[in-house]
């Protein structure tokens, strides 16, 4: 069994629209959901008051290369719908009807100076309350999701959302 | 917050290399979509597609590659400025960029590389001397309006001066066959809002803006932009158009503009029976379905990365001139709530314009855009 099924099994996800998904967004949708396990989020804000903003280095080229090989067979319009890397958000986004801003962009690496300007920009602005923000990428064998929760207040232990923070939590962490 | 600018722009499309060769184009009602014979469908269809010597240049970059880089070129040349300064940002929107790649086979590790958009962007920044790390927005068919929100963003928040956001997709066999396999594409060209439309037409473009936190004498001000997310359905828009309206409010409650206010509305328009009634019911919402509106996809086709950035060009361009594009392919009215379409080409003193977006993945952007003379 595939580790992402396996995950799902073990946090008993119950969505059965997992298993229709791409790799890419099961890996974001199980990632939100430990993120967000024991949490109170869905009492404390409003559909339109969470962010997501999420980032990779290989975009949807998991399910394009799927895709690729079956397209002159017959092509799938399932398939077809996942060759967007902002697809994993929109899933996210259904399963917790978040309503709110949302981003998906690409970069070689992490980006921690970028992500925290824009999601910064975001609180400024005062378009949100909250944001789900970071990495999410997988290629064949290779997956790799570093997801954070960011709120204006939090306990002792929460990292100051900075680019220095984030930068230090993606190169301490191997998930 | 520091105000942000739109000082240059170029569109490079089948209707002119340059924006004023498109204004000129739309302006006699000239469209680029043609019944096409090309070998990524069995069956003729219609599409608005550049031809081969539009995505040739430098061999060292792909199709793709070229026609974004001719259309930065021009949008830098109207613009003096320095922008080899790490406070010039790059933002590169596209939905499948070098997707074409992997349609060849055998797809060997080495051309994975090659494929991604980061990969792509960090080429091209470096040939023309950008020196910050390049932002890539894949985001569906939002993809250009995001990436002029994101570089407005980094420009309000003093992360840049000046930001050159540039998009393009090509239409690819990947891209054809996919849209063909959601029956969405029309069997004739497409036409936006009206009773008898029938799916999308899709179209080749690159854009580009350069957007800067400081004013020139014909610059357009960038005024507010938002995303919001359907959260209802990852293929299917909307039902009641609540979070369009949703991206509208919170634009226009940045750029401090009631709906009185808007003059023009740019509408998505895709000329999917469900986008359309979808796009008709927010704007409903927002109290503005006497605002003349338009849909310019009757011209270029769905451009998909490309489309925002030309659409709001355009539009920009209609502000400055004091003109109203018409809505080719519109003759009857045909959404669940009604809209005012554009039919014909006119004038009409023009200050302010709502530029609306919507894809897959229900995700949904809107900006303002407006003239300050």
């Amino acid at each position: 069994m595939d580790f992402l099924d396996e995950l799902y099994r073990h946090y008993q996800l119950g969505y059965p629209k997992f298993h229709k998904m791409d790799q890419l967004s099961k890996l974001g949708v199980l990632a939100t959901d430990i993120l967000l396990n024991e949490s109170d989020h869905a009492n404390k804000y409003g559909s339109d008051e969470t962010g997501i903003v999420l980032s990779n280095s290989h975009g949807s080229l998991d399910v394009d290369l799927k895709y690729a090989r079956t397209m002159e067979a017959g092509a799938s319009p399932a398939l077809f719908v996942y060759t967007l890397p902002n697809i994993v958000i929109g899933e996210i986004a259904i399963k917790y009807k978040f309503r709110g801003e949302n981003a998906f962009f690409v970069f070689k690496t992490f980006n921690g100076n970028f992500m925290a300007a824009y999601v910064n920009g975001l609180f400024d602005s005062k378009l949100i309350r909250n944001c789900i923000c970071g990495w999410v990428d997988y290629l064949g064998e290779d997956y790799r999701a570093l997801l954070m929760l960011v709120e204006t207040s939090g306990s002792e232990k929460a990292i100051p959302f900075t680019a220095e923070g984030i930068n230090l939590l993606n190169n301490t962490s191997h998930g | 917050m520091n105000k942000v600018y739109v000082v240059a722009d170029n569109i490079l499309s089948p209707l002119g290399k340059d924006t004023s060769a498109n204004l000129s184009s739309l302006k006699n009602r000239q469209s680029g979509i043609r019944l096409q014979h090309s070998g990524i469908s069995d069956k003729p269809f219609y599409a608005s597609l550049l031809d081969s010597g539009s995505k040739s240049g430098h061999p060292s970059f792909t199709a793709f590659e070229n026609i974004v880089l001719a259309s930065v070129k021009d949008a830098m040349q109207n613009h003096e400025d320095d922008f080899p300064d790490p406070r010039t940002g790059f933002i590169l929107s596209s939905t499948k960029g070098n997707i074409s790649i992997i349609e060849k086979e055998p797809v060997h590790a080495g051309t994975w590389s090659r494929v991604g958009l980061s990969e792509s962007a960090g080429r091209m920044a470096e040939y023309l001397g950008i020196v910050s790390e390049p932002v890539v927005v894949s985001h569906a068919c939002i993809s250009g309006l995001l990436a002029m929100i994101t570089g407005m963003r980094m420009i309000q928040s003093g992360m840049y001066d000046q930001v050159i956001v540039t998009g393009a997709d090509l239409i690819t066999a990947f891209i054809f066959s996919g849209f063909q396999s959601f029956q969405a594409i029309s069997p004739e060209p497409c036409k936006p809002f009206d009773a008898d439309r029938d799916g999308i037409t899709l179209g080749e473009a690159a854009a580009t803006v350069i957007l800067s936190g400081n004013k020139t004498d014909d610059s357009i001000l960038l005024s507010g932009g938002s995303v919001s997310n359907d959260a209802n359905h990852i293929s299917g828009p909307s039902r009641t158009g609540e979070e369009l309206f949703l991206a509208i409010r919170n634009s226009m409650k940045q750029a401090g503009v009631k709906a009185a206010g808007i003059d023009l509305i740019s509408a998505h328009g895709t000329a999917t029976r469900y986008n359309d009634d979808m796009e008709a019911k927010a704007i409903h919402l927002a109290g503005m379905s006497s605002v003349p509106l338009n849909s310019l996809k009757g011209y270029y086709g769905h451009t998909l990365g490309a489309a925002g950035l030309v659409e709001s060009i355009i539009s920009l361009h209609s502000l400055k001139e004091n003109l109203l594009f018409p809505t080719l392919g519109f003759s009857s009215p045909g959404t669940e709530m009604p809209v005012n379409v554009i039919k014909e080409l006119r004038t009409a003193k023009l200050g302010k314009c709502l530029k609306t977006a919507s894809g897959f993945g229900g995700c949904n952007a809107a900006i303002i855009l407006e003239n300050l003379n």
